[in-house]
C-alpha cells in the first residue's frame, strides 16, 4: 500500500451487541484494517466472525462501539451514494423494471434525465443487461439479478463498491462468470472493492488481499497478500498453493472455534 | 353488515392465486374452467322453478325465476331499475373515495410513525368493532336524512379496510427496499412515494377491493333505513307493496353489480401489479 492516507481505515474498532437474552455479545473486538484507493480486499471467515459487521460499519448502516471508520480521512456517519453497498437478495424494486431500477439512484441527483438515462444505459452495457432493460425483475435469472443491482451501484459511479456475499445465492458457473466479470470492470473503474464471502476460491480468485477472519470475538487472523496477476486460472499451480495456504489457517480458526465456547456450525 | 378479517382475506386471496396457477390450466384443457362456475347455480334455478310450478313454494313469498326475469326484463327496459342503480353506485363512488382517501392517509401517518400509532390505538380499537348499520340512526340524526348521513355511512365502512391493509403493506415494506433507499440518499418523501407505497400497492389493492365491497354492502344498508331512491329503497318500497318479485329483482341485481366491480377491480389489480408473482 502506499503511504499516502488509505481509501478505507479501521482504528481500534469495537462493536457490541446486546442479545435478546440480554448478555453483551463482542462482534468485533480491537480490529485495525486499512484499505488502499482502488483496492479490491475480500473478507473471509466463518459465520459469526463479524464480517458483515464490519461492512455494515464501514458502509454506515451500523456505528462502532468503540474506535473509529473512516473513509477518505472522513469518519462514516451514515450512508453515502459514494460508496455503494450490493446484498446478496439483489435488493431491486420489483416494480421497476431492470432500467428503472439502475435509474433509481441517478434520479434526483442534479443532472438531467437525459443524462441519466445515458448513464444508465452505459452502465447496463458495462454488465452486458442492455437487452433486457425493459423486463422486470421476476423476469430475470438470480445472476443477471445480481448484474443489474451491479449496474445499478456503478450508474452512480461510486469510488467504493462494499460487496456482502453478492454470489452466495448463485450456482457455481454462474458465480465463477460473475467473478470475472467483476473484476473486468473493476480493472476498467478500479472503484475500492470490499467483498465479503465464506467462499476461500472466491477470495483468492478476486482479493488482492484476503483478510481472513475468527470468531469469538470477531477479530482478524491473517492478511494473505495474493501475488498473482488478474485474470487468475483457478486451476494454476499458484492458485492453489494461495490456496492451501488459506484452507489451512482456516482449518486452524475453525478448531479453535469449535474449541471455544458456543460456537457450532 | 359484518367485518372481514383482512388479513385472512389477504391469505386466502393469495392462495387462491396459488392454486389458480397449477390448476387453471388443466381445467381450460378439460373445457372446466368456464363451465364449472355455471353448474351450481343452474340446478339451483332448475329446482326453484320446478318446486314453483309444482305449486310447493307460494309465489307471493317466492315467486319462480322466470317471473323475476320478466320482471328483471320490464324493469330495465322502463329504466327504473338502472336509474335506481346508478343513484345507488354514484352514492358508492362518492363514500368510497371519501372513505379511502382518509383510510390512505391515516395508513400512511400510521405506517410510518409509531408516534401516531400509538395515540390512535385506543380509538381505533374501539370504533373498528362497531358495524356501520349502528351509525345509520346516529348519522341520519346528525345529518338528517340526505345525501350526507348515506354517504358518511359508506365512507366509514370503506374507511377500516383500506386503512388495516394499507398498514398492514407499509409494515411488511422489505427493510432492503429502504436500505437501498437510504444509500442513494432518498428523501423521506421520496422513499414514501418510490418505494413503500408502491411495496405496498399489492395490500393497497386488497384494501381497496375489501373496501368497495363493504361500501357497496353500506349504501344499500343505509338505503333500507332512509332513502327515497336506490336499490335499497326499491326493495324496501316493494315489500310495502308486497312485491316479491321486484325485491328479488332487486336483491340479485346487489349482487350481480358487485360482483361486476370486484371484476373490474381484479383486472385493473391484474394490470397494474404485473411485477408481483
Amino acid at each position: 500500500m502506499s503511504d499516502s492516507i488509505p481509501k478505507i481505515q479501521l482504528s481500534a474498532v469495537e462493536k457490541r451487541f446486546i442479545s435478546a437474552r440480554g448478555d453483551e455479545q463482542i462482534a468485533l473486538s480491537n480490529l485495525d484494517l486499512e484499505i488502499g484507493s482502488g483496492e479490491i480486499v475480500c473478507l473471509v471467515g466463518p459465520s459469526g466472525c463479524g464480517k458483515t459487521t464490519i461492512i455494515n460499519l464501514m458502509a454506515g448502516f451500523e456505528k462502532p462501539s468503540n474506535g473509529v471508520v473512516q473513509i477518505d480521512g472522513k469518519q462514516v456517519s451514515a450512508p453515502d451514494p459514494d460508496h455503494i453497498m450490493i446484498f446478496q437478495d439483489y435488493g431491486l424494486y420489483p416494480w421497476r423494471t431492470v432500467l428503472g431500477n439502475v435509474l433509481f439512484g441517478l434520479q434526483a441527483r442534479r443532472i438531467s434525465p437525459a443524462e441519466a438515462l445515458d448513464k444508465a444505459l452505459a452502465s447496463l452495457e458495462l454488465v452486458g443487461l442492455t437487452s433486457a432493460r425493459d423486463k422486470h425483475p421476476h423476469e430475470l435469472s438470480g445472476g443477471m439479478k445480481q448484474r443489474v443491482s451491479i449496474a445499478r451501484a456503478l450508474a452512480v459511479e461510486p469510488s467504493v463498491l462494499f460487496m456482502d456475499e453478492p454470489f452466495a445465492a448463485l450456482d457455481a458457473f454462474t458465480r465463477m462468470h460473475l467473478q470475472d466479470e467483476l473484476l473486468r470492470i473493476w480493472q476498467e473503474k478500479r472503484p475500492t472493492i470490499v467483498f465479503v464471502t465464506h467462499e476461500l476460491d472466491e477470495a483468492i480468485t478476486l482479493g488482492q488481499r484476503v483478510v481472513l477472519m475468527a470468531p469469538n470475538p470477531g477479530r482478524v487472523q491473517r492478511i494473505l497478500d495474493v501475488k498473482l496477476a488478474y485474470p487468475r486460472e483457478r486451476t494454476d499451480v499458484d492458485f492453489s498453493i494461495f490456496r492451501k495456504e488459506l484452507f489451512e489457517e482456516f482449518h486452524l480458526v475453525h478448531r479453535q472455534a469449535l474449541d471455544g465456547t458456543e460456537y457450532s456450525i | 353488515m359484518e367485518y372481514i378479517d383482512t388479513n385472512s382475506g389477504d391469505d386466502s386471496a393469495e392462495a387462491l392465486v396459488n392454486s389458480d396457477k397449477a390448476q387453471t390450466a388443466r381445467l381450460t384443457r378439460r373445457g372446466g374452467y368456464f363451465i364449472l362456475p355455471l353448474i351450481v347455480p343452474i340446478l339451483l334455478l332448475v329446482v326453484w322453478e320446478l318446486l314453483s310450478r309444482k305449486g310447493l313454494i307460494k309465489p307471493t313469498i317466492l315467486p319462480p325465476p322466470s317471473d323475476i326475469w320478466l320482471v328483471f326484463v320490464d324493469m330495465i327496459k322502463s329504466g327504473e331499475l338502472l336509474n335506481h342503480l346508478r343513484i345507488s353506485l354514484w352514492r358508492v363512488i362518492k363514500g368510497f373515495s371519501a372513505g379511502a382517501v382518509l383510510g390512505l392517509v391515516t395508513a400512511v401517518l400510521i405506517g410510518l410513525s409509531p408516534r401516531v400509532e400509538r395515540a390512535l390505538v385506543l380509538i381505533t380499537g374501539l370504533l373498528r368493532p362497531i358495524p356501520i348499520i349502528a351509525w345509520v340512526p346516529v348519522l341520519i340524526l346528525w345529518m338528517g336524512i340526505d345525501e350526507a348521513s348515506k354517504i358518511t355511512v359508506i365512507a366509514i365502512g370503506s374507511f377500516w379496510p383500506v386503512l388495516l391493509n394499507v398498514v398492514h403493506g407499509i409494515r411488511n415494506t422489505d427493510k432492503k427496499y429502504v436500505e437501498v433507499a437510504t444509500i442513494f440518499e432518498k428523501s423521506r418523501w421520496t422513499l414514501l412515494t418510490k418505494v413503500v407505497l408502491p411495496s405496498a400497492l399489492p395490500s393497497i389493492f386488497t384494501g381497496i377491493r375489501i373496501g368497495i365491497g363493504i361500501a357497496w354492502m353500506s349504501v344499500v344498508g343505509a338505503e333500507l333505513i332512509a332513502a327515497s331512491a336506490g336499490v335499497g329503497y326499491m326493495i324496501m318500497y316493494a315489500r310495502e307493496l308486497s312485491q316479491a318479485d321486484v325485491m328479488l329483482v332487486g336483491v340479485i341485481s346487489i349482487g350481480i353489480t358487485g360482483l361486476l366491480i370486484d371484476y373490474a377491480i381484479r383486472t385493473l389489480e391484474t394490470r397494474l401489479l404485473k411485477w408481483s408473482i
